[in-house]
């Protein structure tokens, strides 16, 4: 067999990342004593070299490489720039949150970066291998993050339940790879979808292969039934962290999903669409009630991440490239919103107190009605209330949902929306109606968290007023217009 | 006519961004929050003028129409326009907006720039409801109304306010997402979220009755229609006064609205089959929750269900024309009974924001609402109870006044419908009369009955202002209803036309 050189240029961004990493983890051992925040600004214009990358080599046609192991298309552009977005936004909300909460430390950025890179991987993957990879490089560098704070009992709980529990759904989906592989004796996505078209493969491995698959992404993107850990892990792991983890990742578990089910396995849609149908509506259900009962905010934001999966999902049980570009667009609108959501917390914590009970906001509208105005405006979009952008998301998912003839699946949906919305609103309530237990004026330790938070939920009312141009681009990636 | 000028998008935006300028302008500066609202709502009111004087009567078709593509991909437009259906309501709009910030003047002292700022936003989306002609953009401002109204009511209302504001809006937002799966489903068939295409599109049986109860669930909340009226009672007892009169005056026409813009046209076949679900429901409506008004001992609660009452009328008037068309084979009946719905709509946005205005003159002074701790306010308060005396008997539907207009109107045509309608209906009249006449007894007339009675004030300038522009209103309505009908004659008899056309 001769060994053929393969093309690197479409991996440049990646590789890119990974050098800077690799840099930054060394250099930070030497300057972290005299120049604190050395490590912080060089991740973050880290971040915007690899976006640069990305942006000016941007091309929408495919380009494979590595032997059929990694691609290149506009999906993945797209993604991994909004990947790179809120990657900044949590870099940005984390600095000084880390300083008031005195664990600041390089590393923090330096796994961040590596999750990045895990995420990037996994946005490009196109055969098993590749994926499996993305997906670890991802799940270890997170497990290290939530367990960054070691003098904490409840992170340290997060960290092991996540590792655990995520040990055991990589299991189950590499038990899922190695049966289609075994059934189709290919790793690589195109020729697996070839050979299952053809009917070659045993139709039973197959399905069981699809099962297991599917469990481990459901894990992975927390959608019930195997969504224990989240509440769990956005609870316990110190704020900055979930912010980070409730976000970016989400976008790489909907690619994920995107390129097993879609690009895979389209011609074993039978198969995973029920499982699909059962899973979303599940999260929509316990994602709306169960979060009523939470007092704690990041608990309640974990149930409220369980149900925007099941609408995420709404997109996927579609089953058509509109789908899943619906899918895609409430999957970027979600990380934005996440971004706004965990943001405001961090925004608001300070050294000695997380402001994560839903109590902490009890009149946030007399010590800072700017801040009350902009969390109203995310609590709104979260709920899917217009003119925000997280109605337009949950309409269009609903709507490729009606137009794939599930117009019971849609009722549905809007049901649990409306319960949803029941607990945001608790949530204003609490800030607008409810009296404050301190009356002193509430600011954020910075100026850069009150200007961060500030223009996540601008961007929010102005994506929902201006709706066109991010929903174009989801569409323009995965249809042919 | 097309002036060129943005008229519509105008209405809609100049309220809105002055709400928001109110919020960062006004914050510590409650006088410049004030005149800041009360010039942008007077400056919407004279822009809304031109609407009156512009409209041609002669056509049902679209007027001062604006479209701009918004969301190519899902064919969704910015597409403005009124009729003589709506037309009427935007006026009524923005000159409720007039008031409802200068009853608000004095009185709320907490936040002021944002509860102005909440008003002038609402107002804006107001206006935007009954303009739109995209049905995803109705939506948007359907739903959206309910986020400044939600925190009106929980943050100026009174001791249960949290309670009646979430209610409210969980009532309303789970009646309004059916009729948003519906507009999916529609553009699953049709291609188009434009109502003027859902009117024209043909639809299946089984999918009209489904639709039908998709959006009667949404606007029989906002109506409020029985059984799904509780809402209301509580969200109008906590609500500020001026929360109140946009409440009846204009939120609960929305609903009577949908049922004319969306009901009644693009589900004919529907609408015809389960017209007795509209009009039994109506009918227990006007009689029952009449008699339940009899009971209430309090002022606002009572005007509350007063005010399902005569909205019943509205959905009567609206849904007898199959019945009459079928009796009388002619359209002429059915032309009544809907202009006579259509004519109570805005005849009770006035009466019902009056009726509230005057109870939030006493509840300013004496801070309760009871009517046992009123009697004998005549001796303190001539001049408001000869203005409350007025909007009471309008509430009545005595001749003369606005109320009765529509009520005889609605009235007539039940007869011609079917006897018994006709006479149910018209216990109204004395149930009306009675519980409203029985209040007004007890509260203004006899003598003082304790110290705080004694101590009224009668009205300031401001609020004289007030009661007499709503006492015009009422009696110039009531005298002369012939411009407001032409305005809607032509639109009613399109609508009666689609209403009753077959799209099986």
């Amino acid at each position: 067999m001769n060994f053929v050189i393969p093309s690197f240029a479409p991996a440049i961004p990646e590789m890119v990342l990974l050098a800077l990493i690799s840099f930054i983890l060394v250099a930070d051992t030497f300057w972290s004593k005299r120049h604190q925040f050395l490590t912080y600004y060089v991740s973050q214009i880290s971040l915007v070299v690899v976006g640069y990358f990305i942006l000016t080599s941007f091309s929408t046609a495919q380009v494979i490489t590595f032997d059929g192991s990694f691609v290149r298309d506009s999906f993945a552009d797209v993604l991994k720039l909004f990947t790179i977005a809120v990657t900044m936004g949590v870099f940005l909300f984390s600095k000084d949150y880390l300083v008031q909460h005195k664990f600041f430390s390089g590393e923090f950025f330096v796994l961040g970066l590596f999750g990045v890179l895990g995420m990037f991987v996994m946005i490009s993957a196109h055969n098993l291998i590749t994926m499996y990879l993305g997906l670890e490089i991802m799940s270890l560098a997170t497990i290290a993050m939530i367990a960054l704070r070691k003098d904490s009992g409840a992170a340290v709980e997060a960290a092991l339940k996540y590792f655990v529990l995520g040990a055991l759904a990589t299991g189950m989906l590499l038990y899922g790879f190695s049966m289609i592989y075994g059934a189709t004796g290919s790793i690589t996505f195109p020729e697996i979808a070839s050979i299952i078209a053809s009917g070659q493969a045993d139709g039973v491995v197959l399905a069981f292969g699809v099962v297991f698959v599917v469990i481990g992404v459901a894990f992975k993107l927390g959608a019930v039934p195997f969504h224990m850990w989240v509440p769990d892990v956005y609870h316990g792991a110190p704020t900055a962290v979930t912010l980070y983890i409730g976000t970016a990742p989400k976008i790489a578990g909907f690619a994920m999903l995107y390129r097993l089910l879609a690009e895979a396995m389209p011609g074993l849609v039978e198969d995973w669409l029920s499982l699909i149908i059962i899973i979303s509506i599940l999260s929509m259900v316990v994602g709306s009630i169960i979060a009523i009962a939470q007092d704690n905010l990041k608990r309640l934001l974990a149930y409220s991440g369980i149900g925007h999966m099941g609408f995420l999902l709404l997109g996927v049980i579609a089953a058509t490239p509109e789908g899943y570009a619906a899918a895609m667009y409430y999957v970027i609108v979600y990380a934005i919103t996440g971004v706004a959501g965990f943001g405001m917390i961090v925004a608001l914590s300070r050294t000695g107190k997380e402001f994560d009970a839903i109590a902490d906001f009890k009149g946030l509208n007399v010590r800072n009605p700017w801040l009350a105005l902009m969390m109203l405006i995310i609590l709104f979009s979260m709920a899917g209330i217009p003119p925000f952008v997280g109605f337009w998301a949950k309409i269009i998912v609903i709507e490729e949902v009606v137009k794939a003839g599930f117009t019971w699946i849609a009722v549905l949906a809007v049901v649990m929306a409306v319960i949803s919305a029941f607990y945001y609103l608790k949530v204003v309530k609490a800030m607008y109606f409810d009296k404050p237990d301190d009356t002193s004026n509430l600011e954020p330790v910075s100026g850069s968290l009150s200007w961060g938070v500030s223009l996540a939920a601008i961007l929010l009312l102005v994506l929902g007023l201006l709706p066109n141009g991010l929903i174009a681009l989801s569409y323009s990636t995965l249809t042919v217009l | 006519m097309l002036t060129g000028f943005p008229i519509l998008s105008t209405l809609i935006w100049l309220p809105i961004i002055g709400g928001l300028l109110v919020l960062f302008a006004g914050r510590n500066n409650d006088s410049a929050a004030k005149w800041l609202s009360l010039a942008t709502v007077v400056a919407t009111f004279i822009l809304s003028i031109p609407l009156w004087t512009g409209f041609d009567n002669s056509t049902a078709s679209m007027q001062f129409v604006e479209q701009v593509a918004w969301i190519p991909m899902f064919n969704i437009h910015y597409h403005l326009g009124v009729d003589g259906l709506s037309m009427p309501l935007v006026l009524l709009t923005t000159f409720t907006q007039v008031l409802v910030i200068a009853s608000a003047w004095d009185v709320i002292k907490d936040r002021v720039e944002q509860y102005m700022g909440a008003f002038l936003i609402m107002g804006g989306i107001m206006v935007g409801v009954f303009v739109a002609l995209d049905s995803i953009l109705f939506y948007i401002f359907w739903e959206a109304l309910l986020i400044p109204m939600f925190i009106v009511i929980g943050k100026w209302g009174g001791p249960k306010r949290v309670y009646a504001t979430l209610k409210f809006f969980l009532y309303t937002f789970l009646g309004s997402v059916f009729m948003l799966v519906s507009f999916l489903y529609m553009y699953y068939l049709s291609g188009s979220f434009s109502i003027l295409d859902f009117q024209d599109m043909p639809l299946g049986m089984t999918a009209q009755i489904l639709i039908f109860l998709a959006f009667l669930a949404a606007f029989a909340v906002k109506i409020p229609m029985f059984p799904v009226h509780t809402w209301l009672p509580d969200a109008h007892v906590e609500a500020p006064t001026a929360g109140s009169v946009v409440l009846a005056a204009i939120m609960l026409k929305m609903g009577g609205y949908g049922f004319v813009r969306f009901s009644l046209p693009i589900t004919p076949d529907a609408s015809m089959t389960l017209d007795w679900i509209v009009i039994a429901l109506s009918l227990i409506a006007i009689v029952y929750i009449g008699v339940v008004a009899l009971a209430q001992s309090d002022m606002k609660k009572l005007v509350a269900y007063s005010s399902i009452s005569h909205m019943g009328f509205v959905t009567l008037g609206m849904f007898l024309v199959y019945d009459i068309v079928q009796n009388t084979g002619s359209m002429q009946g059915a032309q009544l009974g809907m202009e006579g719905a259509m004519v109570q709509m805005i005849s009770h946005g006035f009466i019902s924001g009056a009726m509230f205005l005057a109870i939030g003159v006493l509840y300013d002074r004496m801070h309760t609402r009871e009517i046992s701790a009123y009697g004998g306010v005549v001796n303190k308060m001539p001049w408001f109870v000869l203005f409350a005396v007025i909007f009471s008997m309008a509430n009545v539907g005595l001749p003369g006044t606005s109320g009765f207009v529509g009520e005889f109107m609605v009235i007539l045509s039940a007869f011609k419908a079917n006897l018994w309608y006709g006479t149910l209906a018209a216990l109204t009249l004395v149930i009306g009369a009675a519980y409203t006449l029985w209040m007004v007894k007890r509260v203004f007339f006899g003598a003082v009955v304790n110290d705080q009675v004694e101590q009224l004030q009668d009205l300031n300038k401001r609020e004289f202002a007030i009661m007499a522009t709503l006492a015009i209103a009422i009696i110039a309505l009531g005298v002369f209803p012939g411009p407001l009908m032409e305005v809607m004659h032509t639109s009613v008899g399109h609508l009666l036309v689609q209403a009753t056309t077959s799209k099986l």
